[in-house]
């Protein structure tokens, strides 16, 4: 099929279709909308936030999330508690827990988790950067902090192995019921994993 | 393919991949229609019913709806989930080596009930077994076996002749072993022992209950371990990423000196 389309748009569309969870379709809907120009600024303002963002971010040198300036916000605040370290594998579960207002501590993005399926191993990772700090820092506790997938599992399993020599305290989230979930249409690991890290209520 | 909109059958998950905001496209093995693809709807959300039951490894009776592309998980009810494989990192990358292989070797929607009862097998042994490297050796061969690409222990590849159990040749090219004498007809072939032909054929020939007790050397271990690695990597023209992820276990186990990763080894 003779490709009708001037260059310029399907390039923007062979882009989009590039991002996680954007098909052919939505690729086209989406140029097409920045195309006709109904929100004038909108194509502008997409181009200089798209520059800005390579530009303006960078790793933080000490927790590896992305920042605007190093040290980042986090690792900048005083008022955060040094003592406790929080592993997450992507900025975005940093976001998440920052959003529950639940942890004052310090962060670590390892940027990915371990994947025998992938082949993601160690060094694809931030991990010699943690034991490092972890080495180094005066750390009561670290809190591993990934998801509850197999890779998750995998990389705090691996984590455990690696630290095991440190004095910091090592802990996992609890596996638990889903807010507004149902025991009864609960599976049976998360049940379990429910039922072993129950806590005494007196 | 069935021709209702919506089918049941048991499966495993070989692999699964992020789709769109909070889905989850799932590649399965099931027992009645062998290789499939399946879109989890909502599978990444903690709250979502299925998220437990779409994880890598588990074995699940799936309803699935007939899409026009991809079928799409209606029900999923958990069978077992072998949860030591999500305990123990060597077990998760034996039982990735497992899924791997088998996404690798069975082609698309095709039914094969030995090959989907080898693969449940192979995920409960790992799961139970501290012998890793006799069950990774002994599922590496059945497989090869049941995908027609089983490799010729019993007859020289060259000449036809009966093998006698002594140190001889392997070729992963000619698809077996190669009596003395007849070495030449492959540039790369590999010398190999007379024990290593014993146990392989010993592997080959039987079913896990009779060979599981079986303690080898590790100097034999590797030598097996060698040569269908290299007979794998030929027939997928590729090299097996679980397999790689294990070997750089091992090395960072010996550079740290830590206890050995594989028990038995
Ligand atoms: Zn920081």
């Amino acid at each position: 099929m003779a490709n009708i389309l001037p260059q310029p748009v399907q390039q923007l569309i062979n882009n989009f279709a590039r991002l996680p969870g954007v098909g052919p379709k939505t690729a086209s809907r989406l140029t097409f909308y920045l195309l006709r120009g109904t929100d004038k600024s909108l194509a502008a303002d997409l181009a200089a936030a798209l520059l800005e963002l390579g530009e303006k971010t960078r790793y933080c040198s000490r927790c590896f999330n992305i920042t605007e300036n190093d040290p980042c916000e986090v690792c900048a605040d005083e008022s955060r508690d040094e003592t406790v370290l929080c592993v997450v594998e992507e900025p975005l579960d940093v976001v998440a827990i920052e959003r529950s207002r639940a942890y004052t501590g310090l962060y670590h993005v390892l940027h990915g988790a371990l994947s025998p399926i992938e082949g993601i191993g160690p060094d694809d990772l931030r991990i010699e950067e943690l034991v490092q700090r972890i080495d180094d820092g005066a750390f009561n506790e670290v809190i591993l902090a990934t998801n509850a997938t197999l890779e998750g599992d995998s990389t705090a399993l691996y984590l455990q192995r690696r630290l095991a020599g440190s004095n910091a305290r090592l802990t996992r989230l609890a596996r638990g019921l889903s807010v507004g979930g149902d025991i009864e249409y609960t599976d049976e690991i998360t049940l379990s994993r429910a039922l072993n890290g129950r806590q005494e209520m007196h | 393919m069935p021709r209702e909109r919506t089918f049941r059958t048991e499966a495993i998950v070989l692999r699964r991949s992020d789709f769109g905001e909070a889905d989850r496209l799932l590649t399965l093995y099931s027992r009645e229609y062998g290789k499939i693809r399946a879109i989890a709807k909502g599978a990444r959300k903690p709250q979502s019913r299925k998220t437990g039951h779409v994880e890598l490894f588990m074995r699940a009776n799936y309803l699935l709806a007939q899409g026009r592309n991809l079928h799409i998980v209606t029900q999923a009810e958990l069978v077992e989930p072998y949860a030591p494989l999500r305990e123990d990192l060597v077990r998760a990358t034996y039982a990735a080596y497992v899924t791997e292989l088998l996404d690798k070797f069975a082609p698309d929607e095709e039914v094969n009930r030995t090959l989907y009862q080898l693969l449940t097998d192979a995920l409960a042994r790992f799961a139970l077994t501290d012998n890793f490297l006799l069950a990774a050796r002994h599922y590496e061969l059945h497989l090869l076996t049941l995908v027609g690409f089983q490799p010729q222990l019993f007859r020289c590849v060259v000449s036809g002749a009966t093998i006698v159990e002594e140190d001889q040749f392997f070729s992963v090219e000619l698809g077996g072993l190669i009596a003395p004498g007849h070495e030449r007809a492959d540039r790369n072939v590999r010398p190999i022992s007379a024990a290593a032909v014993k146990v392989l054929r010993y592997l080959q020939t039987r079913q896990w209950g009779a060979v599981e007790s079986l303690q080898l050397r590790t100097a034999l271990h590797r030598e097996l371990e060698n040569h269908l690695h290299a007979y794998l990597a030929f027939h997928l023209e590729r090299q097996v990423k679980s397999a790689e992820f294990l070997q750089r276990l091992r090395n960072e186990a010996q550079l740290r000196d830590s206890s050995p990763i594989e028990p038995n080894s």
